[in-house]
C-alpha cells in the first residue's frame, strides 16, 4: 500500500485541476493530483488534443495538447506529485478534520483539503454489450493494455477499429503467440500507415484479421477460454483464446463520485459561488464537475474558480494568519 | 414553412414526433437535445465524443459519413450499418419523416 501526505488532494488532472496547483502554490499549499487516466489534461488530452482552442485569454489560438503542456510547465515550480491511472473511489474524514482519499489501486492520500476537479467524470473504457462479459473482467478480458509483456506467448483477440486497436495489434504481433483483430467494418479510417501495417501483417500470416465481424460471446470455466465471433452476422465461429481485449475508446462516467454524500444536481456538484465550497467543509469542487446558477462549462471559468477556491482553502487552513493578495508581478512565482 | 417531422422510436416502440426547422442550419443532435432527449453532446458536435450516436430506422438516403464521423463510428462497440452521429446529420427537407432510435449514449 502506498500512503502519501499533502495539503490539498486534487481529484482530476484536467486543465482546471492542473491550474488549481498553481493557485494553491502561490499560497504555499502543496498539492497531490490523482487521475484515472494515465496522462494529465482530462478532456483536452483524451478527446481533442489536436484541436485549436480560441477562448483562452491571451492566446488567440492554442492547441488543446499545447495548453496542457503549458499548464504543466506553469505548475512545475510547485512540485506537485501525481498518482495517474488510478480512480479515486472514496474519502473519509478523520477526527482532526483531515481526510484520507482512497484510490481503486489501494493508494491512500492523507490531506487537509479535497478539491474535486473531476470534469464530466472519470474516463472509463466503453464496453461492448456481450452477455457475461463482466464475469471475465480481469480473468482474460481487459479493456486496457497496461503491460504488453503480460501477453507474451499468449493468444489474444482484439476488437475495435480505432487507432488504439490498430496500434496494439501491430505491437502485440511481435509479443503474443497469436493475435486476432476483429473489426465490424471493411476498412480502417484511422492513421493510414497503421492500417497498412495491419494489412501487411495479415497478408504475411503474422496476425489474423477478421473484417465485417463482431465478437458476440465469451465463454470459459473459471477464466476466459474462448470467444464467439460472428462473421457478417451470418456464421458464428468459436475461437479459443487466452485474452479478449475490446478497445473502443474511453468515455467519462460520473462513477463513484455519486456516492460521496455531496449535494448533486443533474450529475454536477452544487457549490457556493463565494468560494466553490461544497456541502462538506474542506471539500471544494471546481471546473466542469460543479454547478451553480449561470454556470458555464468553460476552461476559463474553471480557472477563475480555482483562484477563489485557493484563497478560501488558505483561510480555512490558516484561520489566524492575516492575508493580503499578492500579484505574481511583485515577487515572481515563489517555489515550495 | 420549413419544418419537417422527425420521429424518435422510444424503447417502448412508440414513435414520438419532433418538429425540426430546416432553415436554421441545425443538426439532428441539436434538435434532439433541445427536445429533451438525454444526449450529452460532450464535444459540442465535433464528431469526437459519440454521445450523440443514433440509428436510422427509416430508409432515407442520408449523405454518407465524413471520414471523421466514420472513424468515430468505427471505434464504437455497439454500432450497426445504420448508425450515425446525429451531430453530423444536417436537417434538410429530404429528411422529412425520418425515424431514428437513440444509441447507447456513450
Ligand atoms: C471537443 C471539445 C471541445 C471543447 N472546446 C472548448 C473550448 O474551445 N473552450 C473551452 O473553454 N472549453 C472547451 N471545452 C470544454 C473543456 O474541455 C472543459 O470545460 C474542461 O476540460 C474542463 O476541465 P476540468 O479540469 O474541469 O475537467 P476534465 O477536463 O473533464 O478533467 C477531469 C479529469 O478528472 C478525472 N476524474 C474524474 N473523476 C475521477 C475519479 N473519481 N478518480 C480519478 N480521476 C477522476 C477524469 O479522468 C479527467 O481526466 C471543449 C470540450 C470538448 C470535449
Ligand atoms: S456531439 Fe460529440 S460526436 Fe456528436
Amino acid at each position: 500500500m502506498n500512503i502519501l501526505s499533502t495539503d490539498i488532494c486534487i481529484i482530476g488532472a484536467g486543465p482546471v485541476g492542473l491550474f488549481a496547483v498553481f493557485e494553491a502554490g502561490l499560497l504555499k499549499m502543496r498539492c497531490h493530483v490523482v487521475d484515472a487516466l494515465a496522462q494529465t489534461g482530462g478532456q483536452l488530452s483524451e478527446i481533442y488534443p489536436k484541436k485549436p482552442i480560441y477562448d483562452i485569454p491571451g492566446f488567440p489560438e492554442v492547441l488543446a495538447g499545447d495548453l496542457v503542456k503549458n499548464l504543466e510547465k506553469q505548475i512545475e515550480p510547485f512540485k506537485p506529485t501525481f498518482t495517474l491511472g488510478e480512480r479515486v473511489e472514496r474519502f473519509t474524514r478523520l477526527d482532526d478534520g483531515s481526510f484520507i482519499v482512497y484510490t481503486v489501486a489501494g493508494t491512500e492520500i492523507s490531506c487537509k483539503i479535497i478539491v474535486i476537479a473531476a470534469g464530466l467524470g472519470s474516463f472509463e473504457p466503453r464496453k461492448p454489450a456481450i452477455e457475461h462479459l463482466a464475469l471475465y473482467e480481469g480473468k482474460g478480458v481487459n479493456y486496457m493494455i497496461l503491460d504488453p509483456e503480460h501477453y507474451r506467448d499468449k493468444r489474444v483477440v482484439i476488437a475495435g477499429g480505432g487507432d488504439s486497436a490498430l496500434d496494439w495489434t501491430i505491437f502485440l504481433a511481435n509479443v503474443a503467440k497469436e493475435v486476432t483483430l476483429v473489426h465490424r467494418g471493411t476498412t480502417f479510417r484511422g492513421v493510414p500507415e497503421s492500417a497498412e501495417k495491419v494489412q501487411h501483417l495479415a497478408e504475411a500470416g503474422k496476425i489474423k484479421l477478421l473484417l465485417k465481424s463482431n465478437v458476440v460471446g465469451v465463454s470459459g470455466e473459471d477464466k476466459l477460454e474462448a470467444v464467439t465471433i460472428s462473421f457478417n452476422n451470418e456464421e458464428d465461429v468459436v475461437q479459443e483464446t487466452d485474452y479478449f481485449i475490446p478497445l473502443f475508446g474511453l468515455t467519462p462516467k460520473l462513477g463513484p463520485l455519486e456516492d460521496w454524500d455531496l449535494e448533486l444536481q443533474d450529475g454536477a456538484i452544487v457549490v457556493n459561488t463565494f468560494d466553490y465550497s461544497t456541502s462538506i467543509e474542506g471539500v471544494y469542487a471546481i471546473g466542469d464537475i460543479n454547478t451553480y446558477p449561470g454556470k458555464l462549462k468553460l476552461i476559463l471559468c474553471g480557472f477563475h474558480e480555482a483562484a477563489l477556491m485557493a484563497q478560501s482553502a488558505y483561510k480555512y487552513l490558516n484561520p489566524d494568519k492575516k492575508f493580503t493578495l499578492k500579484y505574481t508581478t511583485v515577487n515572481g512565482v515563489p517555489t515550495l | 414553412m420549413n419544418d419537417i417531422k422527425i420521429y424518435v422510436q422510444e424503447p417502448s416502440g412508440d414513435k414520438t414526433p419532433v418538429d425540426a426547422p430546416t432553415d436554421m442550419g441545425l443538426s439532428l443532435m441539436e434538435v434532439l437535445k433541445a427536445s429533451g432527449y438525454p444526449i450529452a453532446a460532450t464535444c459540442g458536435g465535433m464528431a469526437l465524443c459519440a454521445t450523440c450516436h443514433i440509428e436510422v430506422l427509416s430508409d432515407h438516403e442520408l449523405p454518407p459519413p465524413s471520414d471523421d464521423e466514420g472513424y468515430m463510428l468505427d471505434s464504437l462497440p455497439a454500432v450497426t450499418d445504420n448508425s450515425r452521429l446525429s451531430c453530423q446529420v444536417r436537417l434538410t427537407p429530404e429528411l422529412d419523416e425520418l425515424v431514428v432510435k437513440l444509441g447507447a449514449g456513450d
